[in-house]
């Protein structure tokens, strides 16, 4: 087994300050090897997005602020990393995709110019070498005419092509990790499996790691190898797919499935939905965070947060409770 | 508790005939002058029966969400007819389809945005009763207001709260409240759940079956989730570009879907299950759906379709019955009906 790419050990962020603080991300730890998928599901404020933005250290400080933890990248800690070498790694051996690429790309430069930068930056290469290398890029996102179109501006693409163009941009610089946040939710489902097909075929080709960020479990199922499921801040459960779904050990991941309507099953039944509303980040309870919609809630998960335990092998979660009755 | 199959006697609630809304697009600076037009809905026929719950899906841009503001008569019609409970309305007015609309409501997808902020939740459940004119005595008018946030499984105390202190999903209860306060027939229901959190989207839907069986209510659930759709609708149409391409009964239309675009939009689903995802064969399609200002020839679907046939860009293909619960616009599908043996079905 390869080391990891990317070990990320007790990550902590905050938002705000005095009465107003926010724990976004809390004890957040995980891996991702090279050529894994790596999937982070969750809702909205489970801390997903903000995890991600923070391996880069880009959450915006202030109101946030990356309070405890590391980031071992190759086994350097990106947290104690100087602004010149992160700025050295973004883009060229850590790249991001985000979920809205028009507000991602910059509507007066060419797209091509836009793939060239990094290249140029990081490379080292002159800006012809660099459009040269960016149209080739296109072509390889699939982007019919990539001669043309490389001259094109980012309003003159459609979502998916702008979304192609953005993966062309991650992958210019061969990195060795891309974390693409949410990278498909903007676009319609057909091009949806287009984009993450393109995505993970050429991250293969590449052996580069791939953390992505999504609420979809299908997308999840289709394309990840592994998966940490987050709530309120947390990691609930993380295993490999397989496991986590077939043999869900987290009430909440169990919650989860049974919530969604699938189309690989019968038609017809009720729902079985998670009770009660979304988590306040504000007011969190002092046990498990999960345990007022929990149907298998004890009194010691009022009083005591779990901590993610291993259920043998690389499958863990964070649950005192039994859940297999 | 299984979703019950709805009483489809007597004529249907809404029907949909031959429905177009286009809109002109304009060009130059100082002297505007018509240079064409969008086909946002170009001929769409459907009905809608007491009780039923029918799915309209389409990727973004395929004009479902646009059908749903002309059936409201929200949007002007360039041609088409559309009855409800038996009665033309194509050419109302606003001021004619006002009584109307106690009968005919409908559930936005922005649970922030179709809400004012400045009114309490108990006086935003109760305008519709006040703008008709149906409060009664003062007593009846909160007993009723308790009722219906009761119904939609709030606590009656919420009513003095305003809706910043609600949850998305809260809010959605609220939104279905106000629709339902009138007693209407039909609800119209346009992408009610995709602005909810998954756990949170099983709720709400629960909540629609729910009180389809308590009320007796119909549905037009604009949608473009297919799992979401399948699970609440009786009978789906699928649209794409403007056109009805395939409509047929729920089970029907996933076992075997009969237009390309029907079986690759349900291939392009991936499914909760890696194991099965593994072994699937995925059939993408290929392309993008294309402008709406500048449609393919003939099917707008066939520079997208494994399937094209010479004829498909010439010629567009009719919304044809096949047996007689579905239909299907496609030429592998037209003259010859016993095509692959799914007539009879």
């Amino acid at each position: 087994m390869h080391s990891p790419v990317l070990e990320v050990k007790n990550l902590a962020v905050e938002f705000g300050s005095g009465a107003g603080r926010v724990r976004a991300v809390d004890d957040v730890s995980f891996d991702v090897r090279p050529g894994e998928t790596l999937a982070i599901v969750g809702e909205s404020g489970s801390g997903k997005s903000v995890t991600a933005l923070s391996l880069l250290r880009l959450v915006p400080t202030p109101p946030g602020r990356i309070c405890a933890g590391e980031i071992l990248f190759h086994g350097e800690d990106l947290l104690k990393a100087s602004e010149a070498s992160i700025r050295s790694i973004r883009g060229n051996r850590i790249a991001m995709i985000f979920q809205e690429p028009m507000s991602s790309l910059n509507p007066a430069l060419t797209v091509g110019l836009q793939i060239a930068e990094p290249l140029q930056l990081h490379g080292k290469l002159t800006w012809a070498k660099a459009f040269e290398r960016a149209r080739e890029l296109l072509g390889k996102v699939r982007i019919p005419d990539a001669a043309r179109r490389v001259n094109a501006h980012p309003h003159q693409f459609s979502g998916g092509m702008r979304q192609r163009a953005m993966i062309a941009m991650a992958l210019a610089c061969k990195p060795n990790l891309i974390i693409a946040d949410e990278p498909t939710t903007a676009l319609d489902v057909t091009v949806q499996a287009q984009i993450l097909s393109l995505l993970k075929n050429l991250t293969k080709e590449t052996n580069a790691a791939l953390i992505l960020i999504t609420h979809d479990l299908g997308v999840v199922a289709r394309y990840a190898d592994r998966v940490c499921v987050m709530y309120a801040g947390r990691v609930v459960e993380s295993g490999s797919a397989q496991d986590i779904y077939a043999n869900p050990q987290h009430p909440y991941t169990l919650g989860l499935m049974a919530s969604i309507p699938r189309l690989d099953q019968e038609a017809g039944q009720r729902l079985t939905p998670i009770d009660g509303q979304p988590p306040d980040l504000a007011a969190l309870p002092k046990g498990c965070a999960f345990e007022p919609r929990c149907r298998f809630a004890m009194a010691r998960c009022r009083r005591e947060r779990p901590a993610l335990e291993s259920q043998g092998g690389r499958h863990y979660r964070a649950c005192f409770a039994d859940v297999s009755c | 508790m299984s979703h019950a199959e709805p009483v489809t006697t007597g004529a249907p609630l809404l029907r949909v005939s031959d429905l177009k809304v286009h809109f002109p697009i304009h060009d130059g600076v100082l002297i505007r002058r018509r240079s064409g037009s969008v086909k946002a809905v170009d001929g769409v026929s459907f009905e809608v029966r007491k009780g039923e719950t029918l799915g309209l899906v389409g990727e973004s841009g395929c004009g479902k969400s646009t059908t749903g503001m002309a059936i409201l008569r929200m949007t002007p019609l360039t041609g088409g007819r559309i009855e409800f409970e038996g009665q033309d309305i194509s050419g109302l007015g606003a001021r004619k389809m006002r009584p109307l609309r106690q009968r005919l409501q409908m559930v936005y997808q922005d649970p922030y945005g179709s809400l004012n902020p400045r009114m309490k939740v108990g006086d935003i459940v109760g305008e519709p009763l006040v703008i008709h004119g149906v409060t009664g005595t003062q007593d009846a008018y909160r007993a009723r207001i308790q009722e219906l946030l009761r119904l939609v499984g709030l606590r009656p105390d919420m009513a003095e709260r305003y809706p910043h202190e609600f949850s998305g999903g809260q809010r959605q209860r609220i939104s279905i409240a106000r629709a339902v306060a009138l007693n209407p027939s039909l609800v119209l229901c346009d992408e009610p759940v995709s602005a909810l959190d998954v756990s949170i989207q099983a709720q709400v839907v629960n909540l629609f079956q729910e009180l389809q069986e308590r009320l007796g209510l119909s549905y037009l659930f604009i949608a473009h989730d297919l799992a979401v759709v399948r699970h609440v609708s009786h009978r789906i149409a699928v649209m794409y570009l403007g056109r009805i391409v395939e409509i047929a009964p729920r089970d029907m239309l996933y076992r075997e879907p009969l237009h390309p675009y029907t079986r690759g939009l349900l291939a392009a689903v991936p499914l909760p299950d890696p194991l099965a995802e593994r072994t699937r064969v995925h059939e993408e399609i290929t392309g993008e759906p294309p402008s709406v200002v500048n449609p393919p020839s003939g099917c707008h679907f066939h520079p997208r379709c494994p399937m094209a046939m010479p004829i498909c860009a010439q010629r567009a293909p009719e919304l044809t019955a096949i047996g007689n619960a579905r239909s299907v616009a496609c030429h592998l599908h037209g003259a010859a009906p016993a095509l692959d043996g799914q007539a009879a079905a």
